[in-house]
């Protein structure tokens, strides 16, 4: 691919503008509306942006000015904030789903002088906090629908009257758009992100043209687009995953944007455009394995008994294909006659079949996740990254797909782990700082490096490896690292294993507390003839420790460091409960809580020459009844190796 | 100007009158309601107006026009459209099916040209399309537009039916509680629609309904029957301190 890196030297405006001369008439924008897609070619896209961007200006919003977005994926969203940006202005976009207050406070903290809502939810909520955003100027809408009370009063104004407004002054003013995209820089802030604060208002990253520029520039470099792929909008725009794709990778590639007919529609208008790319959290890919699996089970036998033939094959191909080793013969005929019989037109119903490539990102994905997808014959990757640095900064390449890494920094990027063991990143795309907070972002940007939070290592195949967020690891007595949550999630992957919680803080090693998954160990027992009355039975039996003790037996083979070894585990004799205050109301487990109620046990871990104890196990039922039952349980250890 | 104006109607069934004497006047924008226990003739009087039934005394005027007897189909060509209590849908059809099959009237060509299907025959289907389209917009259809209606959940049913009167583009609408067996959220969305087809499209609703929390809500008159009569009338605040109307409802203390 040829060097685009000249790219670089723009703005988003700008660099709109330079698509337009280039390939003008290409279709930039398709929406779907009244059952047909609809499509725009970069020339629209831009009279559309010049006529949002005069007609911000006429109405006075000036350079440096805050536009906020609260809107569905239409393509006016895009209409605005670029239009915002080439006047000089500063976008941001906030939640479709936050509450009034939490609006109101947004606005107030960054500032905001006008807001686009895509609908009347929207401007009700913008309305009830009216009295708080004393520096809000006016409310643009782009659905009148249900607006008629609020048309009498000049604050609402519609974005109809906005774009006359704008293609008025462009009238009287010809040269006028032209001064003031041409006067952007692109080290100028064009976007005030929000990243998801866990406590308190969210905090404004801000970012430049160069950050989303450079950003989608690195991206095409791995993973080259061609200018009429398919991209559909359908992740919420407030998140830096749908802005890196709209300004960064749409501009930097030109692929066409799609905007899906409605949120509840965007799976079936996937279907209908066929993307080339998509990037989605691991929620996303796991709810389309699961219709897969119910339409496949709904399916015919013969059906049934090619899928899960081609399956077996399609998993074997998938390990030498995500490793890049070269396939043996037989297989690749196998998998060859499997693509063409059941996942060719089993992909094309999800509507994958032009997809090259999927990413995904913000949460740890399961390896038979990833097996799965590649085994259809879709090329699902770990992309890793915060807001502060656009979105994805490592990568899987093709080829080299190792389901428990990030893969490697995009070119352009430089990746360090401090003495701490925290993950700090480095390139154009980094963002200068937070608005108007910096102390906050002297802390993230300490030292020239993006500071992620995040602790993590470098393995030997030079992938990044992302352990936990760098407040919830633990160490050992001899100050190594180790992350519970991650050893949680190994363990967990385990089908028999339902919920696990691990100790270890300023101990020795690593021990564990595991809860067996009642239905498919249960499952398990009944098919070997095991019998067994409840949960507590289920779980004290020896046949049950001998399985349990072999999965963990696994995980100890293929840890990364000696220290993540798990050494002791005792299986718990109830399930963690939310009712019970040992988990959180998001399923997250309370260590601290558990580590308390299970006093006993968590000693008796911790001491060797200890292997059963007596406790009393006590339950409380649904209704309020508590009982209390003698029981005994056992402590395993594990064997050195 | 009054849109519609039922005088004096009576409809006898046999010896029982299931409607005596019913005056109602219908103002163009404006939703009115009518109420009333069961068995009092509210259905009966939608049955005259779009013209299932015909009085047995008394006129129906929609504007200059006289309804009263009037067929069903000529009723619908001057604008009145009817959505059903009972769902009157095609279930092994899709949405889109039932609402483009509901514009059969607007179709105004030739066996001729619907074989050719050229010039004349392929635009006024686009045009239909267009408009089946803008009503899908409007009732958020936009989901089930290819599923069969018989596999719909209850709530979304009803709300093809409405969209099914909706595509004839009616200047008066006829709704037969188009909230019965809905839960809350459902019901809410409805009444949405409803304003909504005031206020944006300026449609006359006649709406017969048992929530009275939602009638009281959105209507800007209302009529109360009993026994085939009209009891009380008036805006929501007459109707509901009217002794007669409380009695009615709640019975004597």
């Amino acid at each position: 691919m040829e060097n685009q890196d000249h790219l670089l030297q723009y703005t988003i405006p700008q660099l709109l503008r330079w698509r337009v001369h280039n390939t003008g008439d290409k279709v930039a924008l398709r929406e779907k509306d009244f059952g047909c897609w609809n499509s725009y070619s970069w020339d629209q896209y831009y009279v559309f942006v010049r006529m949002a961007g005069l007609g911000l200006k006429k109405i006075g919003f000036e350079k440096e000015d805050k536009l906020a977005i609260i809107s569905d994926n239409i393509p006016e969203t895009l209409y605005m904030a670029i239009g915002a940006q080439a006047v000089g202005g500063v976008s941001s976009a906030i939640y479709q789903t936050s509450l009034p207050e939490e609006i109101g406070g947004i606005l107030e903290y960054l500032g905001v002088s006008i807001v686009f809502c895509s609908d009347q939810e929207q401007v009700d909520k913008v309305a009830e906090v009216r009295g708080k955003i004393p520096g809000v100027k006016k409310v643009i809408y782009e659905d009148p629908r249900g607006m008629r009370s609020y048309q009498t009063d000049p604050w609402f104004m519609s974005i109809e009257e906005l774009y006359r407004l704008g293609e008025e002054e462009h009238l009287e003013n010809p040269e006028l758009f032209d001064k003031l995209v041409e006067a952007g820089k692109p080290d100028d802030v064009c976007h005030l992100c929000l990243t998801s604060g866990t406590t308190g208002l969210p905090k404004g990253a801000m970012l430049t043209h160069r950050n989303y520029i450079n950003m989608g520039l690195q991206l095409t470099q791995v993973d080259p687009l061609e200018d009429t792929d398919e991209y559909l909008s359908f992740l919420p725009f407030a998140w830096i995953g749908e802005q890196m794709n709209s300004f960064g990778v749409a501009m930097a590639s030109g692929i066409a944007i799609n905007f899906p007919e409605s949120v509840e529609t965007s799976m079936d208008d996937l279907k209908e455009i066929g993307p080339h790319f998509m990037f989605g959290a691991p929620r996303i890919y796991e709810t389309i394995r699961s219709q897969i699996w119910l339409k496949i089970d709904e399916s015919y036998w013969l059906n049934r008994i090619f899928y899960h033939y081609f399956m077996k094959i399609g998993e074997e191909a998938a390990e030498y294909r995500m490793s890049g080793r070269p396939m043996p013969g037989r297989l690749r005929l196998l998998a060859w006659l499997g693509k063409q019989i059941i996942f060719r037109p089993l992909v094309n119903q999800i509507g994958f079949l032009r997809l090259r490539r999927a990413y995904t990102g913000g949460a740890a994905l399961g390896p038979e996740l990833f097996t799965f997808y590649q085994a259809i014959g879709v090329n699902l990757k770990q992309i890793y990254g915060q807001t502060e640095i656009v979105g994805i900064a490592y990568m899987h390449r093709d080829g080299d797909v190792r389901p428990d890494t990030v893969g490697k920094p995009l070119p352009g990027t430089e990746c360090r782990i401090s003495e701490e063991g925290e993950i700090l990143s480095r390139s154009d795309s980094v963002t200068p700082g937070y608005y108007k907070l910096p102390e906050k972002s002297a802390e993230l940007l300490e030292g020239g490096w993006l500071h992620s939070g995040d602790a993590g290592y470098i393995d030997e195949h030079g992938h990044l490896v992302v352990i936990d967020r760098i407040s919830d690891v633990m160490h050992n007595s001899n100050g190594e690292m180790f992350s519970p949550m991650f050893l949680e999630n190994r363990l967990k992957f385990s089908p028999y294993i339902k919920e696990a919680v691990i100790f270890g803080d300023k101990k020795d090693y690593v021990a564990a507390l595991i809860n067996v998954d009642p239905i498919v160990v249960g499952k398990w027992a009944e098919d070997r003839g095991i019998s067994f009355s409840t949960y507590m039975d289920l779980s004290f039996r020896p046949e049950v420790a001998e399985l349990i003790e072999g999965a963990v037996q696994e995980i100890n083979k293929n840890s990364e460091k000696p220290h993540f070894k798990i050494k002791r585990f005792a299986l718990l004799y109830k399930l963690l409960d939310m009712d019970d205050g040992e988990l959180t109301k998001t399923g997250k487990i309370r260590r601290k809580f558990v580590r308390e109620k299970y006093h006993d046990l968590y000693e008796s871990l911790y001491d060797e020459n200890m292997s059963e104890k007596r406790v009393e196990a006590f339950y409380q039922y649904q209704d309020g009844q508590t009982t209390t039952v003698d029981t005994t349980i056992r402590f395993y250890s594990m064997a050195e190796g | 100007m009054t849109q519609l104006l039922v005088s004096d109607v009576t409809l006898t069934f046999g010896g029982l009158n299931a409607l005596s004497k019913v005056d109602i006047t219908i103002e163009p924008g404006l939703i009115t309601s009518i109420i009333g226990p069961n068995g009092a003739g509210k259905t009966s009087i939608l049955n005259c107006i779009s013209g299932f039934y015909h009085p047995t005394q008394g006129q129906i005027h929609y504007g200059e026009r006289n309804l009263t007897h009037a067929s069903p189909h000529q009723i619908s060509n001057i604008g009145i459209a009817r959505a059903f209590q009972n769902l009157e849908l095609f279930r092994g059809l899709s949405v889109l099916d039932n609402l483009l099959l509901a514009r059969h009237q607007n179709l105004k060509y030739s066996i001729l040209h619907a074989i050719i299907y050229f010039g004349k025959a392929s635009r006024v289907e686009a045009e239909n399309r267009a408009y089946v389209e803008k009503v899908i917009d409007f009732m958020e259809l936009e989901p089930y537009r290819k599923s069969m209606v018989g596999n719909l959940s209850y709530g979304v049913q009803k709300r093809v039916e409405v969209a099914r009167a909706l595509t004839l583009a009616p200047k008066l609408l006829l709704l037969d509680e188009p909230m019965a067996g809905m839960n809350i959220e459902e019901k809410e969305d409805i009444v949405r629609f409803i304003l909504d087809l005031k206020k944006e499209w300026g449609v006359t609703v006649v709406l017969v309904e048992h929530d009275l929390g939602v009638v009281m809500d959105i209507s800007d008159q209302i009529y109360v029957l009993d026994f085939g009569e009209v009891i009380g009338a008036g805006d929501p605040q007459q109707v509901a301190s009217d002794p007669k109307v409380i009695e009615a409802y709640i019975g004597e203390e």
